[in-house]
């Protein structure tokens, strides 16, 4: 049996991620059509490469359908109840840095911390008759965040994409969501709370703590990661 | 480990003890429309219950307790006063502990008559109690309603007062907010740099929230940098109630020494001391009951006077085996207009079982 590494299966991802395992000697290939899931691995044996959506990667480790993987540390952490027992980083891979961040409008002047958004959630409420709406995919990491720190009237609206807009939009008033340079926030009005940063992701590669062994791929796995890092 | 069959059955004999004393069998449903908790108890219900939904009526949830569903009940169509019981499954999520259970059977008692508060109180505790005798648990007891008046008698503003009742049951926030009125910790950079300025709005202005809500926030923030520190000393009386653990007796005469200096409290002492009177007329041992001035905080929001809950005293890494409290404010969200004085408890015959399992070897 081969170990499986499972990698994003598109987009700059990808080809960063292909990148990073070339410069140690692993290379890893798409074939068939520009359609075809399918790829190979050379330079070692009895790896195969198993291409994935980046969101897949953490359930598929986690199952131990796979036994190394490419992705964020924000979709691990998001998607897995206590991950730290089912997955273990074994490199962070230096790109695909993002910062899953509280934003509101720029306009909001009295609104620079959690303790203003709390305040205004309360305020809003009162006036509107409902909660403050976070626009977000990552309900939980954003909901344990914010219960931590005591904020209270607000509730999370589901946005899987655009999530910068959704304030202007009218259907958020406020969004978390995941920024590198911050670009997309200033150009739709919106700015970073000062303590709302809530975690910082970047792609890593990850071993499956689930995932059951032989003594062959235990050998090439080991062979594997003295390559890689 | 007991079998479903058996926590069944020791469900229904519980049950049976609070038909005796009186109770109305009730049995809501298992799906409860979502609307309503999450109006409740806001986004953390999210993570505390199971929500699922359909094209046709929306989100619903699978019953996380049966307080919410037993109270619109009785307020739709009960008569009054009136004691409810039930026995059934609960749901409740659990994202972080496996060892919890995500489905139990839970039996309750909710009594709802605002004749004699106190001796409601006690008709409760004593009632669960009674259907714990000879497990090896104790009690612990709270009163909500202590803090909270303590909160309505400090000596500075109504915003204030306010944002900080709104917090009691999140103690992280609350204890945050008396430390800024009080000057403990400084005004933040942002805050100043805004107080100072004129407090134009230089961004375009997006969303739902208008310019008039953030110039009346600022105003509110002005407003709140005007009014003078809270007293150091006033931060200490509250911290000396949340201190408080002895037992009721003790308790109520550390309470009348607060009271002195705090008299805002002196009338939610006073009822606790009715409440000690009543649980000793029903035959609880008060002079060993123990209160906490703190407990109940960290639990869902409703409890809003007495609190009470009983751990197994070999497990402190298990839930409540049976907990409860009133939860007048509760009735009146729900109310409609309406509103009764409440309090209720429930039981967890699974858990009470494996007590006694564990006591037989």
């Amino acid at each position: 049996m081969t170990i499986k590494l499972g990698v994003p299966s598109k987009g700059r991802l990808m080809e960063k991620t292909f990148d990073w395992f070339g410069a140690r000697g692993v290379s890893l290939q798409r074939t068939g059509s520009e359609r075809e899931y399918a790829g190979t691995v050379d330079g070692i044996d009895g790896v195969s490469l198993i291409l994935l959506s980046a969101g897949e990667i953490p359930r598929e480790l986690a199952s131990g359908r796979i036994h190394l993987g490419v992705t964020g540390t924000d979709l691990i952490q998001e998607k897995l109840a206590r991950w730290d027992q089912l997955v273990a980083p074994v490199e962070e891979l230096a790109f695909g840095q993002a910062d899953l961040i509280i934003a509101v409008p720029q306009a909001w002047v009295d609104v620079d911390t959690l303790g203003d958004l709390d305040a205004a959630a309360a305020a809003f409420r009162a006036h509107h008759g409902f909660r403050l709406r976070i626009a977000t995919k990552y309900h939980r990491l954003v909901r344990d965040y914010l219960r931590v720190a005591g904020v209270a009237d607000y509730a999370l609206i589901d946005s899987q994409g655009a999530t910068e807009g959704t304030v202007k939009n009218e259907t958020a008033e406020a969004i978390a969501d995941i920024t590198s340079s911050g670009e997309t926030l200033r150009a739709n009005h919106l700015k970073i709370l000062s303590d709302g940063l809530i975690l910082k992701s970047q792609a890593t590669l990850w071993r499956s703590r689930t995932a059951e062994l032989d003594d062959k791929q235990r050998e090439t796995l080991t062979s594997l990661l003295e390559r890689l890092t | 480990m007991a079998t479903r069959s058996e926590i069944l059955a020791k469900a229904s004999a519980l049950r049976a003890l609070f038909e005796a004393r009186g109770a109305m069998v009730v049995d809501p449903p298992i799906l409860q429309p979502a609307e309503t908790l999450l109006d409740l108890y806001g986004e953390d219900i999210r993570a505390r219950a199971y929500v699922t939904s359909d094209a046709l009526r929306g989100e619903q949830m699978l019953r996380p307790d049966y307080t919410v569903p037993v109270v619109q009940m009785h307020m739709t169509h009960g008569a009054k006063p009136a004691r409810y019981t039930y026995a059934g499954e609960v749901f409740r999520r659990q994202e972080k502990d496996p060892t919890r259970a995500n489905e139990y059977i839970q039996v309750g008692y909710e009594v709802f008559d605002d004749a004699d508060p106190a001796a409601a109180d006690a008709e409760v505790f004593a009632s669960i109690s009674q259907g714990l005798s000879g497990l090896p648990v104790a009690a612990v007891t709270g009163d909500i309603g202590i803090l909270m008046a303590a909160v309505k008698g400090l000596d500075t503003s109504v915003p204030r007062k306010s944002a900080l009742m709104r917090h009691i049951w999140r103690p992280r926030r609350f204890r945050a907010l008396l430390d800024r009125y009080s000057g403990k910790t400084p005004v933040p950079a942002a805050r100043s740099a805004l107080l100072a300025g004129d407090g134009k709005i230089d961004a375009p202005l997006i969303g739902l929230r208008s310019a008039a809500e953030i110039q009346s926030r600022i105003q509110a923030l002005r407003e709140d940098a005007a009014c003078g520190p809270l007293g150091a000393g006033q931060v200490e009386l509250i911290q000396a109630l949340l201190d408080i653990r002895e037992t009721m007796h003790n308790a109520i005469s550390q309470l009348r020494d607060i009271a002195v200096d705090l008299p805002a409290i002196s009338d939610a002492v006073d009822r606790l001391a009715l409440r000690e009177k009543a649980l000793t007329e029903r035959g609880v041992d008060t002079e060993n009951l123990m209160f906490e001035a703190s407990f109940g905080r960290v639990s869902m929001e409703y409890y809003d006077g007495f609190v009470f809950g009983f751990r197994a005293d070999a497990r402190p890494d298990w839930p409540m085996i049976a907990s409860g409290g009133r939860y007048d404010a509760l009735t009146k969200r729900l109310g409609e207009g309406g509103e009764i004085p409440a309090v209720g408890g429930v039981m967890r015959p699974g858990l009470m079982l494996e007590l006694e399992g564990a006591n037989d070897h």
